[in-house]
């Protein structure tokens, strides 16, 4: 080759191949799109990890907007997002945008991981993609936590105060710990600072590195499908799997419709009830921070609010504050928790369907708990949800070995 | 795929709709990009902060200079003598625009000989038309040097006349640029706003 090039006198290949000698471009093309089989057998479920993608753009490209007009202090935050609302052109937009994608980010990473226990992803040999996912998870937990203090609204303070508060309860440390966050003798304009600079580079960061292993990991066992099937069992003469379909054009074209159909729902919050009846911006938040009036209701983004809901169904701080910790960690345990033999709930029996059922009304209670006022016949509800909670967790061991399983085919279901 | 499946595939419509989708979605984001880009505009306040200054000039003495701020750009509002005005045909030759012949410098009404609505007020942007500078007034005559006064910008050495107009031979393209401004009365200049002017 080289001594053709010489004879010649210019490359042969053009531009594509010249980039290629230097830097895997065509071959991580290959790798990771057009020929990264997927089974062929995904259905709705199967969508809602490009839509994380989408939303993360979204994200990143208002949010950086966003900082070209936010000032993070105390003096001046609530001022600047008003500012941004009132006086930037398109401004509202971009801020509804943002804070409308906060809420969707977590609507699809739920419905992500709920596919996940739908058809047991998480299992052997996808256990580190489902840690990764859960670190993901944590990291996004934080990244919305630290962003909501940013406007500096009643409720940004009051419930940065009750969050950081929690960590007050660790024994010994607990108040040292609360000072280090706060960077203060209570929350002000130092925390807002730090938490600005955590929201906008430091959780973004970590945030993008760990979406970048997800993937990695995802590609290297291939993904897993309805059927719970390892597709790379059954392989063509040339070594595809029989079940799998090029990513690109063919699940891209599908995920196409899928975000069009999203950024239709996106839209039509943004548009016409970006504050979600005080879900996705909570009505206390259109006031000033006041150091000295809590407000009278006081609730967390309805995202937190299954995890809340626990946190305030027990009557002890330092009790509340590790059931609240214990309940956010248990699901990064899902892989060993989980004996089943099969994968996908398509071929589990009926108790491992009906604990998976029971688990999506206590999760998705608890978060209407959570946004409720903590009086009486709430919290005996949240008690007895957050033992449901519990239950499907720590008895999982016990009955996905005793449930009885369907034989799972040797290819895909293909369900027209 | 058999042989059958890849005849039955109709290649234009595949075409066109590729083509189709790809041109949509291009458009959504071009549309999509408005309000991100528009965003980066002036907004509301920073017009508002913008709005067009006024200064009083009742009380400047022939000679004098007061610098004020429009839009955060400085300008220069010079009340010239008659000496200062005799001088500024002698320059001619030396100039690079000596008739304000590049349109931008300058509204229409400043097209003249001495670039001002009245000749006895130079109003112009003290920015040096090189690289943004604010050039130094340099207004004493020395006929030695062939310099009848003028500015002088400390950053790269360009020179411009008692009219803002520059000289050759040195790194700024043009004229000092004339902001717009009317005389609200004989003795109150409105600097940014020229509505009714003239």
């Amino acid at each position: 080759m080289a001594r053709i090039e010489a004879e010649v006198g210019r490359p042969q290949g053009g531009f594509l191949k010249w980039i290629d000698d230097r830097f895997p471009f065509t071959a991580t093309l290959k790798y990771h799109v057009t020929e990264y089989y997927a089974s062929k057998n995904f259905n709705f479920w199967y969508v809602f990890g490009v839509l994380a993608f989408v939303v993360l753009a979204i994200q990143l490209v208002t949010g950086i907007f966003l900082t070209m007009n936010y000032k993070p202090a105390a003096a001046d935050a609530f001022a600047s997002v008003e500012y941004i609302m009132r006086d930037v052109e398109w401004g509202w937009l971009i801020r509804y945008m943002h804070s409308t994608g906060a809420s969707f980010f977590f609507v699809v990473v739920y419905l992500h991981m709920f596919r996940a226990m739908l058809y047991g992803s998480y299992k052997k040999p996808r256990e580190l993609i489902w840690i990764i996912g859960m670190l993901i998870f944590f990291v996004l937990m934080a990244e919305g936590f630290a962003g909501y203090l940013l406007p500096w609204g009643q409720m940004s303070y009051w419930g940065a105060q009750v969050i950081i508060s929690l960590f007050g309860a660790i024994p010994g440390i607990g108040e040292a710990l609360v000072e280090i966050i706060r960077g203060d003798y209570s929350i002000s304009d130092i925390t807002l600072n730090r938490f600005f600079a955590l929201h906008v580079i430091v959780l973004p960061l970590a945030l993008i590195g760990l979406i970048f292993v997800h993937i990695v990991a995802l590609h290297e066992v291939g993904s897993n499908n309805p059927d719970g099937i390892e597709i790379k069992q059954n392989k063509g003469p040339d070594g595809v799997p029989l079940d799998g379909i090029a990513f690109h054009p063919y699940h891209t074209s599908k995920d196409l419709v899928a975000i069009i159909i999203f950024l239709m729902v996106f839209s039509a919050v943004v548009f016409f009830a970006p504050d979600m009846g005080g879900y996705f911006l909570e009505h206390a938040n259109f006031e000033p921070a006041n150091l000295t009036a809590t407000p009278e209701h006081i609730a967390p983004v309805w995202y937190f609010t299954p995890f809340y809901a626990i946190l305030r169904a027990v009557p002890d701080k330092l009790w509340g504050f590790i059931l609240f910790v214990f309940a956010v960690l248990l699901p990064v345990f899902l892989p060993w928790l989980d004996r089943a033999r099969v994968k996908s709930v398509r071929y589990r029996g009926w108790i491992y369907k009906s604990a998976l059922a029971i688990f999506v009304v206590t999760f998705l209670t608890l978060g209407w708990l959570g946004t409720m006022p903590a009086e009486n016949i709430y919290v005996i509800a949240a008690r007895i949800f957050s033992a449901l909670y519990f239950a499907f967790f720590l008895l999982m061991p016990y009955y996905t070995t005793i449930d009885k399983t369907k034989p799972v085919p040797d290819r895909v279901v293909y369900h027209g | 795929m058999n042989e059958d499946d890849v005849d039955r595939i109709d290649r234009n419509r595949r075409h066109f709709l590729t083509v189709a989708t790809a041109v949509t979605g291009v458009a959504g984001v071009g549309l999509a990009a408005i309000p991100f880009l528009s965003s980066l505009k002036p907004s509301a306040r920073a017009q508002a902060l913008g709005a067009p200054v006024e200064v009083p000039i009742g009380s400047m003495l022939p000679g004098e200079m007061v610098r004020v701020l429009w839009r955060g750009r400085l300008v220069f509002v010079l009340r010239r003598t008659q000496e200062m005005l005799a001088h500024l045909p002698d320059d001619v030759a030396d100039l690079k625009d000596p008739n304000s012949e590049v349109v931008e410098q300058q509204p229409k009404y400043a097209v003249n000989a001495t670039r001002s609505v009245k000749p006895e007020f130079l109003v112009v942007e003290g920015s040096c038309t090189h690289l943004g500078c604010a050039p130094l007034e340099d207004f004493e005559v020395r006929p030695a040097e062939s310099w009848n006064g003028g500015f002088f910008c400390p950053c790269h050495g360009s020179k411009f006349d008692l009219a803002g107009r520059v000289h050759k031979g040195v790194p700024a393209p043009t004229n000092l640029r004339v902001p717009p401004y009317r005389f609200v009365r004989d003795d109150l200049i409105l600097i940014g706003q020229d509505t009714g002017a003239a």
